[in-house]
């Protein structure tokens, strides 16, 4: 299925599909190749005034609001969440002539999904809850899962998995894709986004290869970072992930979300990724369902920016709700 | 208007036009006409004046005088009267104005991008991100050159008067590819721009005023074709630099014949995008976007032949199809404009004749589905599948947005396929296997190769073509030594007609004693008989009979090139294996050293003393030649960061030299030796007057491991041989040392396959003193210039 046809077409979710090697294992990647339309995306492609200030918006709707911290705390998530219910001051809501804008999520670790649940009741925002030994994934598979239930049954509509990265270094694709798979059965109706750590991948061969086997055992998204990786997420990265996902795209049919994650802090960041999704997948991938930025300070710069455009003059971070 | 919601909807890029408003002021500032830059002064534009127009509104924006001969004339004046004080300035002092000029360029990067972008249709996305970027790169590197040169270059000097001509596809690039090298060697400049795009030209010559370039140092003829061939053709040039087709550069090699000019020519493309299996096909479909789908297509060097591997050629024709339908078409000054106007209607009924061409014999076109700005000249990119080497689109350059495609099996296939065309300028391999990418990337017969990546330039490195794309190089090195000659002219006399014209028929005296000498051919390894069975009668100093030498014909020149062409492994065996053979050669010629000083003494009525050192210099020379065989290294180039930019000497291939009558032995040899020591195969016409020291030396060959073909002797009459070898459209260079009228035709007549030509411009020369040296086994290589990006 390619939906392509409306910019919200429904679709069914992903399933998963029996570990096939043969779907990666000639799959080349070249670096300087990768980092040229990396580059380039993003000057092939500009997007001014109401244009812009609409493409920001759009990015709002897809945010992953996050707090990640050892020092969160149940005040501190329901901060995030009032902010995730009205993430752009009325005034410019209304200059904009938007009624309703929210957030894609709010992301938090498994003990504040509880909090987390209850600061959103009555909006349909999810919570997203990273699991299975956030950040290193260095804990016991059965603790690993048991996390997984745990959040779920917290209330945690989306869960960011994390792979454990020693199996995508050395090789180990059916091990990584069984247990990957066991994740998505815990995940039950929650979505799944499995974390790559690309950062710790370091090459874009693995990192392509650990997309397909996420994929191929069934996450719904694929994730490029924890944020917590000396390296975040890069649009070369972002690239090849998205080019694996298009290709599981033609090869099964199914069809997978993208989450770039870490060091997304700008408004021009958004702007980049946006561009990347539209130009390597299409319109259809804009959207929340298929798309979400794991950030915390990019909404500060674009209601900036967005107020920018709404009065013509540079906008002050202090003139905008803390999240 | 859309509503914000609407936009969040469809998520449309929306207009993002560069301002122009500058340009259009300056545009109105020139309303009354473009003139010309004569001698630091702007002519006043007189009429006729000559539409010029934005090609994607069709729009005139200018309007332009074209050159006449009392124009070109001034120029041609003002540039010779300039260039005397302009080299005597020294590097430093030019220097400081070519690093003025790359400052001002940068300074106006935004105004000249617009300006070409107005001007030639191309997207502001490549005039603002590629083109003037390396405009500005390569007058830094040239301002560094300038600095250089006298100690980089000792014992060269510029040539004198340039004259340039330049096409329409990178207006401004190519002005500074011809302008940056010419004015750092110091020598001065007649440039002639497109008279489809002149105006960055124009603002060029105004950057030049504002930074204060001496008068006359770079003038500017506007015009057309006409203005061109009166800077080409015209006396006072010194040296003849072209980029554009590969008619007018056959045209111009034949107006420039026997003129004495120097000549380089960059010319048309049809190369090779190979892609194998073991790719990124992702990033190769991303390279097929930035070379046929750059520039309109309109790119001498674009990947315009895509060959890929069968075996992924479907999925890889999926993606492209898939790719080209994100492309945007249409306004060149929208920032979001991926293909803008090509450069004229002209040129767009061309590309769609040819388009209709390929469609006719068979071939499918797939489009971008894209709709067309209603005015402005526009062509929807787009790609054939199912065309076959012998469709006329898989041989002529389209010069636009549309490329071919072949599938191929394996390595030797692609590279077969790949050098299946007259052309030779640039080439892409796509592979992740390193030795597969550089084993194809040797093998491929072009200038540059990309591996792994495409249309990538840097003043650092060289830039020009094999075959009919043309000869010489731009950038680099090898492309500042085109600007340059040697300082001290040789002064010979001109070189007098040979003294025995080859007769066939017989002469009623013979040798009177001895058993009778049979000279033959050397053709492939053997001593082969002239193909017309005719000898003719050599004579000694003393007007006695020698013997008689092989006459011989045109086939015999068809056999030995063919001989020659066969005999490629002599250039993939390892240097060292040359040198071996080159002073094995040596060895044997010295041990018969007392019978060819002989041999000569009595041929050419030398003295015993003189022919011995002949003979002495010629095993010397060897000697020479077979040291450096192994010591004329290529270079790697420091371009970009991560890339591995290697400049690779490679052989022409076959070879044709015609050796004059002074000296027989020792000119025939200074002129055999550096083409054997680089790895080419020679086809030798030897001294007509003396034809029987090159028979003597046939036995020498056969006893030295030369394999079969690598050298080949021809006696006979010089002039004839030699026409048919300038002609032979195998020979990629040949070398002649005749007399000025035959240095006029081998020129004219080596425009068939554009081979290289080097002539000493019929002057005779002391072949002991001089006719060794480095800048021999230069001209016996070519550079070809390979890309290699790297990282994991």
């Amino acid at each position: 299925m390619t939906p392509t046809a409306r910019p919200d077409a429904p679709f069914p979710r992903m399933t998963g599909v029996p570990f096939d090697p043969a779907m990666f294992k000639d799959v080349r990647v070249n670096l300087s190749a990768t980092e040229r339309r990396a580059a380039s995306l993003t000057t092939r492609r500009s997007v001014k005034k109401d244009h812009q200030a609409a493409w920001l918006a759009q990015a709002i709707t897809c945010i992953d609001l996050t707090t990640l911290s050892g020092d969160d705390t149940a005040g501190r998530v329901q901060r995030l969440c009032a902010k995730a219910r009205q993430p752009l001051r009325a005034d410019l809501m209304a200059a904009l002539g938007l009624d309703a804008l929210s957030v894609g999520a709010v992301c938090v670790y498994p003990t504040m999904v509880g909090p987390a649940v209850r600061a959103l009741q009555g909006t349909a925002i999810p919570v997203a809850s990273v699991a299975t030994g956030f950040p290193a994934a260095l804990t016991p598979l059965p603790l690993r899962l048991a996390e997984i239930r745990y959040a779920v049954a917290e209330g945690a509509r989306e869960i960011d998995i994390v792979i454990p990265r020693e199996l995508a270094l050395t090789g180990r694709w059916s091990e990584l894709y069984d247990q990957i798979a066991q994740m998505r059965a815990e995940c039950g109706a929650a979505h799944m986004k499995a974390i790559l750590s690309t950062g710790d991948l370091r090459t874009l061969g693995t990192v392509y290869k650990a997309s397909m086997v996420a994929m191929q055992a069934g996450a719904d998204f694929i994730k490029t970072s924890t944020g917590k990786e000396e390296v975040n997420a890069t649009l070369p990265v972002s690239l090849t992930m998205v080019r694996a996902l298009r290709d599981f795209r033609d090869l099964t049919g199914q069809i997978v979300g993208f989450k770039p994650a870490g060091g997304l802090k700008t408004a021009k960041d958004a702007m980049a990724w946006l561009i990347l999704m539209r130009e390597e997948l299409g319109v259809r991938w804009t959207r929340n369902d298929l798309f979400r930025f794991g950030a915390s300070s990019m909404l500060g710069d674009i209601e900036r920016q967005i107020e920018h455009y709404v009065t013509g003059r540079y906008s002050a971070t202090y003139r905008h709700a803390l999240a | 208007m859309a509503s914000i919601r609407d936009i969040m909807d469809t998520m449309d890029y929306g207009p993002s036009p560069e301002a122009s408003g500058e340009v259009r002021a300056w545009l109105r500032g020139h309303a009354g006409g473009i003139g010309h830059f004569i001698d630091g002064a702007f002519t006043k534009p007189k009429a006729p004046l000559v539409d010029v127009l934005n090609p994607a509104t069709d729009e005139v924006i200018a309007r332009l005088s074209h050159a006449g001969a009392a124009e070109v004339d001034r120029a041609v004046a003002a540039a010779r009267a300039a260039q005397p004080g302009w080299a005597a300035l020294g590097g430093h002092a030019r220097a400081r104005y070519l690093y003025a000029i790359a400052r001002h360029i940068q300074k106006r990067e935004r105004f000249l991008a617009v300006l070409e972008t107005m001007d030639n249709g191309k997207t502001i996305r490549e005039t603002r991100d590629i083109d003037v970027p390396l405009v500005a790169r390569h007058f830094y590197h040239h301002a560094g050159w300038a600095e250089l040169v006298e100690s980089e270059f000792p014992g060269m000097g510029p040539v004198g008067v340039c004259g340039q001509v330049i096409p329409w596809n990178f207006p401004l690039l190519m002005l500074s590819w011809k302008v940056a090298p010419a004015l750092a060697a110091g020598n001065t400049v007649v440039l002639k721009p497109a008279d489809l795009t002149p105006l960055t030209a124009q603002a060029f010559a105004e950057i030049c005023a504002e930074v204060g370039l001496p008068k006359g140092v770079l003038n500017i003829v506007q015009g057309g074709a006409e203005t061109g061939a009166l800077v080409t053709g015209h006396k006072g040039v010194d040296k003849v630099a072209f980029t554009g087709s590969t008619a007018v550069g056959r045209a111009i090699r034949q107006q420039t014949a026997g003129s004495g000019k120097k000549l380089t020519l960059e010319l048309g493309g049809k190369s090779p995008f190979v892609v194998f299996e073991d790719a990124d096909l992702h990033g190769a479909v991303e390279g097929v976007v930035d070379a046929i789908w750059f520039n309109q297509g309109e790119v001498c060097c674009a990947g315009s032949r895509i060959l890929v591997q069968e075996s992924v050629a479907a999925r890889f024709f999926d993606l492209l199809r898939a790719r080209l339908q994100t492309l945007r078409v249409g306004d060149p000054l929208d920032k979001s404009t991926d293909v803008g106007a090509v450069v004229s209607h002209r040129q767009l009924t061309r590309i769609r004749d040819l388009v209709a061409s390929g469609v006719a014999d068979g071939a499918l076109l797939h489009s971008a589905d894209v709709e067309l700005p209603a005015t402005g000249s526009f062509c929807a990119p787009g790609f054939f599948t199912g065309t076959a080497p012998a469709h006329r689109v898989s041989q002529e350059e389209i010069f636009g947005p549309i490329a071919t495609t072949l599938t191929f099996r394996t390595p030797g296939e692609a590279a077969e396929l790949a050098n299946d065309t007259r052309y030779g300028l640039a080439a892409s391999v796509w592979s992740q296997d390193i030795d597969r990418a550089i084993s194809v990337a040797s093998g491929i017969k072009a200038g540059v190769v990309w591996i792994n990546g495409t249309n990538m330039f840097d003043a650092g490195a060289a830039f020009g073509g094999m075959r009919e794309s043309g000869f010489g190089r731009e950038g680099a090195r090898e492309g500042l030594a085109e600007y340059l000659a040697p300082e001290a002219r040789r002064k010979g006399s001109p070189r007098p007609a040979p003294g025995q014209v080859p007769v066939a028929a017989p002469q009623g005296d013979g040798v009177a004693d001895g058993i009778d000498v049979t000279a033959k051919l050397y053709i492939g390894g053997k001593q082969a008989r002239a193909d017309g069975g005719q000898s003719y009668t050599v004579r000694d100093a003393s007007g006695a009979v020698m013997g008689q030498a092989a006459l011989a014909n045109r086939k015999d020149v068809r056999n030995a090139v063919e001989a020659a062409a066969k005999a490629g492994g002599w250039g993939g065996v390892t240097a060292h294996n040359r040198a071996q053979v080159l002073y094995y050669l040596a060895e044997n010629l010295a041990q018969r050293a007392e019978e060819f000083a002989a041999l000569l003494a009595r041929a050419t009525g030398a003295t015993p003393r003189s022919a011995r050192a002949e003979v002495e210099a010629a095993i010397a020379r060897t000697f020479w030649y077979a040291a450096q065989a192994d010591k004329v290294d290529g270079a790697v180039h420091a371009t970009k960061s991560r890339h591995v930019t290697l400049a690779v000497n490679e052989p022409w291939g076959v070879m044709g030299l015609v050796a004059p009558d002074e000296a027989p032995l020792l000119s025939m040899l200074s002129l055999m030796l550096p083409p054997l020591a680089m790895g080419n195969r020679v086809v030798v016409v030897a001294s007509q007057s003396h034809p029987l020291i090159a028979a003597r030396f046939m036995q020498v060959v056969e006893t030295s491991d030369l394999p079969a073909g690598a050298v080949n002797i021809l006696t006979g009459a010089r002039d004839e041989l030699a026409e048919v070898l300038a002609l032979h459209d195998e020979v990629a260079a040949l070398w002649y040392c005749g007399d000025a009228a035959g240095v006029g035709r081998v020129e004219r007549a080596s425009s068939g396959n554009l081979k290289a030509v080097w002539t000493d411009g019929g002057q005779s020369r002391d072949w002991v003193r001089d006719g060794q040296g480095r800048e021999w086994l230069l001209r016996a290589r070519q550079v070809k210039t390979i890309w290699l990006p790297y990282g994991e």
